[in-house]
Order: C-alpha cells, then structure tokens, then sequence
C-alpha cells in the first residue's frame, strides 16, 4: 500500500503510518488557516488604523458575544475532532495484533540487539519481513533509550528493568533508518541502527545464515563479519587510531598497559575476558565504556572474532 | 549621563552599599535584570557554539561530551536562570508596585532576599562547569542522571535553591496584589500585567516546591545510594519522569503567563485602545494557571504510560489550548479601530502575536497522541519550545524592555535601531527555528551531536538564522548601552499610556510617587480619556 504524504514527512511504510499522517496534514491545514487570520488580522489593522498625528479618543467596544462565542466554538470543535482521531490512530499503535512475529529488543549504551525467535540475533539492524505485524518487547539493559524509526511514525521508550512494547507492520521492502531518540549520554547520536524489510522468503534465508552461525566460511572470514554486525567497528578500529576502545590493527601479542599500572599479554584468554567481563582489566587510557556480549555471542562466535583479530597481525 | 528629578531611585541614596542593601523594588528590578540579562547573553553564547558544531554533521568543533554539556548547560541556564525569574522578578518589581499605585512590594526584605538567593543559586550551578559541567540534559532524566559521574549534584542543587528565589517573588507578589492596590482600583480595574503575574505568582508558589522536592531526592539517591529512581536499585525512573513534569510544566506558563501579561499591555497602549475582552483575557490567566497542574503526562506519551492516562493528559493539554487561542483573538480585536504606532515595543508585540502562534499551534501536533509519537524528542520540539519561549516570552521581554525603558533609566534608545533590530531578530527567529520543525517531522532527533547527511542543509540554513539573531543581539546590547549616556531624556509618559507607572517621573523618585494615589480612570480608557505622548522632555 502506498501512502502519498505530506512533502515534510518521511517517506510512509507501515500499516499506522498513513493515518498518523493524514491527521498531521489535516492539523497542519486548520492550523494554517487560523494562522492567516491571525496574521490577515494584524496587517489589515496596521494599515488601516495606522496613528497619523495625534491619537485622539478611540473605538470603545470591548466585547462582542457573538464574536467571542464564533471564535472559542469553532477551535472547539476542531479539536473535539483531532483529539478523537489521535486517540484513535494511538490505541491502534498500541494494540498488537495476533500472531504477530515477535523479536526481543535490548538497547544498551550505545547499540541495539534484535534476537529472533529461533535464535537468530543480530546488532544494530533489525530483519523483518514485509507485509507481516512484528512485535516488539524491548528492555534496556542500563539507560533509557527510544526506539524511534521515522518511517513506520513508530516511537518507545526503551526502559531498563520494564518491558515496554511496540509494534508494526511494514508496507515496502527496503532499509529505513532507526535512532535512539532519548538521550543516553556520550554515543546518542551514533546509537544508530536500520529496520531492513526483506520478502518472506529473503527473511526465512537470512534466519537460517544467522542461526547456523556462518557455516561455509571459515573463522576468520566468520570473524571479520561479526566485527561489523556486532557493532566491534563503533570503537575499534583496525587502521591503529584509537576510538573509545583500542584500535586492533598490530595489537595481537603485545604487552599491554593496563589502567592499573600492571602489564598483560593480549593473548586469546585476555581477548575472551575483554569480550564477556570487559571491565575486568581495563587498557590504559580508556573509559570503561565497552558493554558485555555475555549472551549476545556464542562461543563459536567469539572464537571467531579471536581469529580474526589475530589474523590483523599477519597482514 | 542622568536628568531626572533630583531625588530619582538611581540616585538617592548614593554607594555601592546603598544598592546591595536596597530595600527598594525598583532598584532590586534593576539588579534581577542585570543578572537575567548576563545569563541570557551567556545561554545565547552557549548557543552559538552549538549551532556552529550543528552547522556541519561532521563531528568537528567540539567532542561529544563538551556538546552534551553545552546544551545542558545552555537549557539551564536559560530556564532556571533567565526565563523563569526574567519577566516575574525582573519586570514585575519594578513595575508592579508602580503600577498599582503602591510605594513597594509587601515584604521588600525577603524581595532582597529572593535576589541574593538567585545569586548564590546561580554561582552553584555555574561551580558545576568547574567540576567538570554535567550531561544530563536540563531534564535529569533518570537513571542516566544517577549514574553519570558529571557534577549532577552541584546542578541540581543550584537549581534546588533557584527555586526559592522563585517562591519568594511569587508569595510577595500575591500579598502585594492583595493588599497594596491604590484607593479605587478594584480587581477588575487591574492592568492586565498585574492579573499575569498574579496567575504565575499562584503557580510559582505551589509548583516549585514539587521540583525541589525531586531535586533533592535526586540528590539524596547519588550520594547516600537510596533506591528511588535507579532501577539498579530498585527505583522507578519513570516516577522521576512524572514528578519532573508535575512541575517543570506548570513552569512553562510561569515562563509565558508574564509574557501575555506585557503583550495585553503593548497592545493596548500602542493600538491607543480599550482592550478587547478584559475579563476573558484575566479569567484564562487563571484559568491556565490552574489546569496546568493536570497535563504534566503530555510529556509521557511515548514512556509506556496506559493508554487511558494518556488519554486523559492529551485531553486536558487542548483544554489548556483553547484559553491561549482565544486571547490571540482578543489581541488582534484590540488593535481594530485603534491608532496603531509601530514603535519598537509594538514591533516586539506583533512579533510575539504571529510567533507565539506558530508556537501555540505546534503543540496541537503534541497534544494530538497518535502525532506526538512521531514527533516527540525530535527537533520538532526543539522548534515548538523556542517558538513558544523565545518567539513568546523573549519577545515579550524585549517588548517591555523597550516599553519601560525609558521608566527605567529616563532615557529614551534610539527608535530607528530598535526598529532595524527588531526586524533582524523576528528574521533571524525564523531562519533559525522554522528549518527545525522540518527536520523534526522528517525524523531528526534532539540531542544528537553529529546526524546523517540529509539533514544538512536545514542544519546549515538553521545556523545561519542563529548568526543572525546573535547579530541582532549585539546591536540591541549596544544602542541600549549607549542610550543611558547619550539617550534623550524621557519624558514622564512617552507612549500615551493609561497605567499609573506612567505618573511617576522617569525615574521615579525612591518612593514612587509624591502624593497618595487614587484610580481616576481604568487602565485602558482610551476613549475616555484623552492623552499625549511626548516622548522626549520639553526643553
Ligand atoms: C539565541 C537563540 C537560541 C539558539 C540559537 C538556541 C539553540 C539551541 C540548540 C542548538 C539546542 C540544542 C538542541 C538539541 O541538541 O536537542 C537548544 C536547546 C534548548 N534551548 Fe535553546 N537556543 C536559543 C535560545 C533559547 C532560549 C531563549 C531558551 C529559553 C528561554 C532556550 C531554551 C532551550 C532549552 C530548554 C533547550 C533544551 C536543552 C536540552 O535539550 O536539555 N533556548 N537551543
Ligand atoms: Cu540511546
């Protein structure tokens, strides 16, 4: 289905979406309409009663029921009428309907996780497929976070230890941008992911290459996927500038500095401990800002990003 | 640089003590501007800095942290420091006495008081920038606010005692309005701007007790780890979210209440007119004040309230809205068969009028519960809170600035600058602040340091507005300056305004009048009463 909206708006691609937009377009017209006679008013008068010499004694009038009673019934209708319409259009936005797919979101500082009914999950982008309800149950796992996508006109507060819960049902396949849109500190602006809409069968495909946990290729290759998907990249680099974490380029092996004075090799063991228990030993000169992936990875995935880290030392 | 009467306010008694121990309402008015108005010029600084970091979405002038604290800084600064106490414990002191024919507010000590208060409040919310500044927002939303390691505490303690300076304006005002009336000016005989700034006294006396309450039970959680807002300790962070907004929303109509009140005055005097619907417009004052108390959830749409609390928020937040629409109405009625001047202060007023619209209108999208959830925390609001705040409040402020300016200081500015910079200011608005709504409908969050590149351009155009209205800003600093040296001496009521300040001489002598004052005529008989304007003092 497809919605024409206003020129303002993002493009429309979920079922609610057409709705929110047709009472926006609608506010937005009385609304011009009620600002031209404001302003209609106030030039006319300016020009025709402009003061020319001396002021004199003025018109005395001051109250015209009639007048008073056109201009407070007239906005009181409209708005008996907006309020019904948005009230209406949010119950539909908070109402899931049955059988709708239904996807864990956990936000954190500063990335999301999406996980999937059979075990597939995946870090900042969320796979749906087109044309079907998909629910949402989402939970932080430290801040308050929003999770806000303006195309589906779709917006939750993420909370930690409450589940809140949203939903809704993208009209076109394609990639549409999802923010954090309450403020969480330091990364807000980059805690940035994308809803991909994908055919039924398209998602039934990237389930199974999720879930079989990169089958057909090897660790490393394995590896350098998952330093992307699950957001490694934000802060690590792999060209040796330090981001909010240690760049990895060179680092395999070395001895390392730690906050507390002491001396460490980067070996496997320290790499695996970085990943579940980051701030255990935490590297000279960095916040401890790395969250945990205790329960995002599995092992064959950390071993895989072991690999691959090691493997950036032959290059 | 003086020419008033010999006993004027600025100068009898002389000394710098005899200001710090003034017991004087307009003298302390003129302190409290002073102050508001530094903030005011720092805020906008802050700003600027923002707005030339936004100007490009690369990550370039300043780190994500220092953004985060400007704009928190910058929130602050401009609601706890200027806009809150601006109009109120500004413009209030000193015209309010004057206007109800009075020698001083009720109780001129604790007015004293309320200053200093405002002072150290300030200095302990500005210490929190040498601690390092804070990155929570104005708001303190928790549970970042209890687990960031920026100065919190120190913030919000400072606006922890900012909040009584604000009390005690308040309370003194309703005692002054109360009791102090000249002989004859029954309530309904009140200038409108006394009826304004009783209807906010009203709510800073009963609203800001709830903020500090928060504040400190937020300051209690951080240091002694009291469980409650922080989930981690078994908090809730939304309870913080409901009492943060059971005042801070009230506190927007103490931010626009006083800048309706200054507008019904503008208007009337420079359209030379009774004003259209008296009681309609002190009436909603009262009315808004007191239904601002129920829509603190329209805040919370998005927050995993019921959907039947919503409901009733979204409802009661457009029964708010009705009163404001209607005494737009009653403005522009009032300049029908006027004698419209477009003196500077007028210029301001108008400005106000269509830009306090757009503000007003705005927020029907807020209201409106399936829009705001698209909208909410997106540089819509951003745009629809600076429409509201600085199309309506600032531009009420500048208004009667400009208007009891030559009260004030018995000077006249220079009328053709202040047209020129009015002009900039309501473009420069714009250009800043119109871009932002569009980039909020299209998705833009708030609070982002850095965005995606299609936003760009609005963000570009968005500066450019603000370098403008900086500029604007800077000529207002300057002919205001330079008139308390070279301006014309005023004469005792330059506009042709029915309001008993304007029988007192500018300056006023240190007890206002010379004789006991008596209503003769309401504040708005024009076509009873005939007067003149002569602006300057006949040689
Ligand atoms: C000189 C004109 C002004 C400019 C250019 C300006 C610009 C800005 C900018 C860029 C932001 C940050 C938006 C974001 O990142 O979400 C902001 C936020 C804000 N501004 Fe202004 N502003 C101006 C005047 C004012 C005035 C007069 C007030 C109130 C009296 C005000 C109150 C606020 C508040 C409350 C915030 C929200 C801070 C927060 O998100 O915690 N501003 N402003
Ligand atoms: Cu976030």
């Amino acid at each position: 289905m497809d919605t024409v909206s206003f020129p303002w708006l993002p493009s429309a691609a979920s079922t609610t979406a057409a709705d929110v937009d047709a009472l926006f377009n609608f506010i937005l017209f009385a609304g011009l309409a009620f600002f031209l006679i404001v302003t209609a008013g106030v030039i006319a008068f300016v020009l025709r009663h402009r003061r020319r010499g001396k002021a004199g004694l003025t018109y005395g009038k001051d109250h015209s029921l009639a007048l008073e009673i056109t201009w407070t019934v007239i906005p009181v209708i409209l708005i008996v009428i907006v309020f019904v319409w948005g009230f209406k259009g949010y119950m539909r936005m908070n109402v899931v309907p049955h059988g709708a797919l239904e996807i864990k979101v956990t936000a954190q500082k500063w990335f999301w996780t999406f996980d999937h009914p059979d075990g597939a999950n995946a870090v900042n982008e969320l796979v749906v497929p087109v044309g079907k309800p998909v629910k949402l149950l989402m939970s932080s796992a430290d801040v308050i976070h929003s999770f806000f996508v303006p195309n589906f006109r779709v917006k939750m507060d993420v909370l930690p230890n409450r589940y809140t819960v949203t939903w809704f049902e993208a009209t076109a396949e394609g990639v549409y941008p999802l923010y954090c849109a309450e403020y969480c500190g330091k990364g807000h602006s980059e805690m940035l992911a994308a809803v991909r809409v994908v055919s039924d069968s398209s998602y039934q495909a990237w389930l199974n290459a999720n879930s079989v946990m990169g089958a057909g290729l090897t660790l490393e290759q394995y590896g350098a996927q998952l330093y992307t998907t699950k957001a490694c990249v934000t802060c690590h680099s792999l060209d040796g500038t330090a981001k909010d974490g240690p760049s990895f380029k060179g680092r395999f092996g070395t001895e390392i500095l730690l906050s507390d004075g002491s001396r460490l090799l980067m070996d496997e063991n320290y790499m695996r401990e970085s990943i579940l228990d980051p701030r255990a030993k935490m590297a000279n000169g960095f916040q401890p800002v790395m969250p945990t992936f205790q329960g995002i990875l599995k092992d064959r995935q950390i071993d895989a990003l072991i690999a691959y880290i090691k493997s950036l030392n032959q290059k | 640089m003086y020419t008033g009467p010999e006993n004027s306010y600025l100068k009898q008694p002389r000394g710098l003590k005899s200001w710090l121990l003034t017991l004087d309402h307009k003298r302390i008015g003129v302190m409290y501007l002073t102050a508001i108005m530094f903030f005011f010029l720092v805020g906008g600084l802050l700003a600027v800095l923002m707005r030339v970091e936004l100007s490009s979405p690369a990550r370039d002038v300043v780190s994500a942290e220092l953004y985060n604290r400007l704009f928190t800084l910058h929130g602050a600064i401009m609601i706890f420091m200027f806009i809150i106490p601006s109009i109120p414990a500004a413009i209030g002191n000193f015209v309010l006495p004057l206007m109800i024919g009075a020698k001083d507010v009720a109780f001129p000590r604790l007015n004293l008081a309320s200053w200093y208060i405002y002072v150290v409040g300030s200095l302990i919310a500005v210490a929190s920038i040498l601690q390092g500044g804070v990155d929570t927002g104005w708001t303190f939303y928790t549970p970042y606010s209890t687990s960031t390691n920026s100065a919190v505490i120190t913030l919000t303690f400072g606006a922890f005692v900012l909040g009584f300076s604000s009390i005690f304006t308040g309370l003194n005002f309703i005692v002054t309005i109360h009791k102090m009336r000249a002989p004859g000016m029954t309530w309904f005989k009140m200038p409108l701007m006394v009826w304004g700034l009783y209807a906010t006294a009203i709510i800073q006396v009963l609203a800001t007790p709830v903020l500090g309450i928060t504040l400190v039970l937020l300051i209690f959680e951080r240091l002694f780890g009291i469980g409650i807002f922080d989930p981690a300790m078994g908090g809730d962070p939304v309870l913080y979210q409901h009492f943060f907004w059971f005042y801070s929303h009230p506190a927007v109509y103490i931010m626009i209440l006083p800048g309706m009140a200054i507008i019904s005055e503008l208007i009337a005097t420079f359209s030379h007119k009774r004003i259209f619907g008296y009681k309609a417009i002190a009436f909603s004052s009262l009315g808004i004040a007191l239904v601002s108390f129920l829509v603190w959830g329209h805040h919370m749409f998005t927050s995993g309230q019921s959907e039947l609390a919503a409901m009733i928020f979204s409802f009661l937040t457009f029964l708010v809205g009705i009163p404001s629409g209607i005494k737009i109405f009653n403005w522009v009625a009032t300049m029908y068969r006027g004698s419209i001047s477009l003196k500077t202060p007028m210029l301001y007023a108008i400005a106000f009028l269509l830009l306090f619209t757009i503000g007003g209108l705005t927020g029907i999208f807020l209201g409106t519960l399936a829009v705001d959830v698209h909208l909410h925390d997106t540089y819509f609001i951003v745009a629809h809170f600076h429409y509201v705040m600085m199309g309506g409040t600032v531009m009420a402020l500048l208004g009667g600035i400009h208007y009891w300016w030559p009260k004030m200081w018995g000077k006249m500015y220079n009328e053709t600058w202040g047209r020129i910079t009015a002009v900039l200011v309501f473009v420069g608005f714009n250009v800043a602040f119109f871009t932002q709504f569009i980039m909020g409908s299209q998705g833009m969050p708030r609070r982002y340091y850095s965005y995606p590149d299609q936003f760009a351009f609005l963000h570009e155009v968005s500066s450019v507005g603000a370098y403008i209205l900086g500029f604007g800003f800077l000529i207002m600093v300057i002919y205001l300056i330079h008139s308390l040296y070279r301006g014309k001496p005023a004469a005792r009521n330059p506009w042709g305004a029915l309001t008993m300040e304007w029988e007192a001489a500018s300056p006023p002598t240190t007890h206002n009048f010379d004789k006991d004052m008596k209503l003769e005529h309401g504040p708005y008989d024009f076509d009873r009463v005939e007067v003149e304007d002569e602006e300057m003092v006949k040689a």
